[in-house]
């Protein structure tokens, strides 16, 4: 379970780049939620991820993750339990490294690295068992280069070494954005596939409001540094793009703006 | 002529090449342009060569050396992480220190190493004992020989253990890196330390090959580690690891050779060594540029 308490943010304080994005924004996760989230441009749904992740410091407020207060752990360490999947699909691998030295990488995620060897028989044979989990063939192509890969390849390569050592939080960022609608699909029923197998509590942003209500048992709309929509159980089972749309024009008095959401 | 240059060039290619092959961690492995080696190396061979004119074991004053080296990598490295200051600076900043701090060590600007013992002189010593026909001519290239392939195996290693690894990947994608629970200002110190006590390695037994210490022994060291890295490269294309880092060698070699086929021919004078390789490094660096300039233009 995770809590995030009353979290403020603000960006460049004190300079005319003055930003603040988060008021106070507070959110309970509940184990094996799997929330996907939407939102205009610059609501703050990357930077809720990156606080969550510890990519920079809360100004104020809690996080806390099974009753243990994250706040203040580095980014590092915090990769001990959380799993990250970035919206550019260079950002999640090495690339210039083989498919399975970057596996390796996510089997030690967050262990005290040591001079051990980086590889052996045994991490060789459980990665090929990884990778043919998913329909890409990666599971031959282990001493392939990753900067070989399609970008395709490489979320799902992603994905599986976010999730290789169970993360207790998975963190997508619109990690399909980068890719062509068949791709996307793919990766998306990759996402399902691996998250509901292994019960890994998730938050997803994406701008594919379609995705967003298929996907997951909860929907969050963030608006401005708030969450302003909080859909569960069955109305986010039977809702649709239209009603989902005129529910934010409602609460909100203004037209849902984001200029890459798909509506369709 | 040519056979005498040949095993000058060898000999050279490969005690500098230990050097080139500190500089590829740094430039190439962690992505951090590091000119801490400008005074690392003249720190090793004043180490060195400080231990040995007071009268300590010439292997104890290497060893010495590789780790003064390291402590000067660490030193830049902490600068980078922990004070923030830019890769270049930090590497600059600890080479001008070091330019005081050799000449502390030394007490002057040069101490000659001529009837000293040194590793070479000891190995040759143990070597007769039991070879008693063992030829001089080849005793600096029999130590090389050994000492920089150990050092390339002592790299291959560690680049594949779990530690290697992080490094690798830090150099490559820092972001990444830090998702995957990687203290990365841990690895850059250590990857700068590694790369520098090699440097400091190469400077010390480049002092007792040369016969004396100086404190201006290191101007250029770094363009000339980056060149050997780079001939490497353009010889042997992208190869796996353990190529790589022979092809530094090899690279470090022809770089040599090169030299002393420009300075035997009369096309330059030894002054102008250090115009001419900044000048191979700068096309070496633009060139990739230009061939795609060229690509895309036609
Ligand atoms: N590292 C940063 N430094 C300064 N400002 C930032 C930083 N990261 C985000 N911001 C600002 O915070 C606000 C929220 O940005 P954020 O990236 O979280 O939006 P978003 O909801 O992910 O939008 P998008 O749909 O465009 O990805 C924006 O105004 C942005 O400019
Ligand atoms: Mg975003």
């Amino acid at each position: 379970m995770v809590i995030l308490e009353d979290l403020k943010k603000t960006f460049n304080p004190g300079t005319p780049n003055e930003n603040n994005v988060f008021k106070g924004l507070s959110l309970k996760i509940n184990e094996g939620d799997f929330i996907t989230v939407i939102g205009g441009n610059g609501a703050g749904k990357s930077t809720l991820l990156n606080l969550i992740a510890g990519v920079f410091p809360v100004d104020s407020g809690r996080i806390i993750l099974d009753d243990n207060d994250i706040t203040h752990l580095p980014e590092h360490k915090r990769a001990a339990f959380i799993g990250r999947v970035f919206q550019d699909p260079m950002l999640g691998t090495s690339p210039s490294m083989t498919i399975e030295e970057n596996l390796s990488l996510a089997y030690s995620r967050a262990k005290n690295i040591s001079l051990r060897w980086g590889l052996n028989l045994y991490k060789q044979k459980l990665f090929k068992q990884h990778l043919s989990k998913i329909p890409l063939g990666l599971e031959s192509r282990l001493k392939t280069k990753v900067k070989l890969l399609s970008g395709g390849q490489r979320q799902a390569l992603t994905l599986v070494m976010a999730t290789m050592k169970k993360p207790r939080l998975l963190l997508l960022d619109e990690h399909t954005a980068a890719l062509d609608p068949k791709t996307a699909i793919m990766v998306n029923n990759l996402t399902e596939d691996i998250v509901y197998k292994n019960k890994i509590t998730t938050i997803m942003v994406t701008h594919n409001l379609e995705h967003a209500i298929k996907m997951g048992n909860r929907l969050i709309m963030m608006h401005q540094g708030q969450i302003v929509m909080d859909i569960k159980g069955e109305e986010k089972s039977t809702m649709t793009i239209p009603r989902l749309l005129n529910k934010f024009e409602q609460t909100q008095g203004e037209k849902f703006a984001n200029d890459r959401v798909m509506l369709a | 002529m040519w056979q005498s240059m040949i095993l000058n060039s060898l000999e050279q290619g490969l005690v500098f090449g230990i050097m080139a092959l500190g500089v590829y961690i740094t430039f190439k492995v962690l992505n951090f342009a590091d000119l801490t080696v400008d005074g690392s190396f003249p720190l090793g061979a004043a180490m060195a060569a400080s231990l040995i004119v007071s009268g300590h074991s010439p292997f104890l004053a290497t060893l010495a050396a590789f780790i003064a080296g390291g402590a000067a990598g660490c030193l830049t490295g902490i600068l980078n992480t922990k004070a923030k200051i830019s890769d270049l600076l930090s590497g600059i900043l600890t080479m001008t220190s070091l330019y005081s701090i050799n000449l502390r060590i030394m007490g002057q600007p040069n101490i000659p190493l001529l009837n000293q013992p040194t590793v070479f002189s000891l190995t040759r010593d143990f070597l007769i004992r039991f070879f008693p026909g063992f030829s001089d001519k080849y005793l600096y290239l029999f130590s090389f020989v050994i000492l920089a392939l150990l050092t390339k195996i002592l790299l291959d290693t560690f680049l594949k253990t779990q530690l290697g690894f992080a490094l690798r990947a830090t150099g490559d994608n820092p972001q990444m890196i830090r998702a995957q629970g990687v203290n990365i200002e841990f690895a850059k110190i250590f990857g700068v330390a590694l790369s520098n006590a090699f440097v400091g390695l190469s400077g010390a037994l480049v002092a007792q090959y040369q016969g004396f210490a100086d404190v201006g022994l290191g101007i250029g060291t770094v363009v000339s580690g980056l060149a050997s890295v780079i001939i490497g490269e353009a010889l042997l294309g992208e190869k796996p690891l353990f190529i790589t880092t022979l092809g530094v060698l090899l690279g470090s070699f022809v770089y040599r050779f090169s030299i002393s086929l420009v300075l035997s021919f009369r096309l330059a004078q030894a002054s102008d060594l250090k115009l001419l390789t900044a000048i191979v490094v700068i096309i070496a660096l633009t060139a990739p540029q230009i061939k795609k300039t060229i690509k895309i233009s036609s």
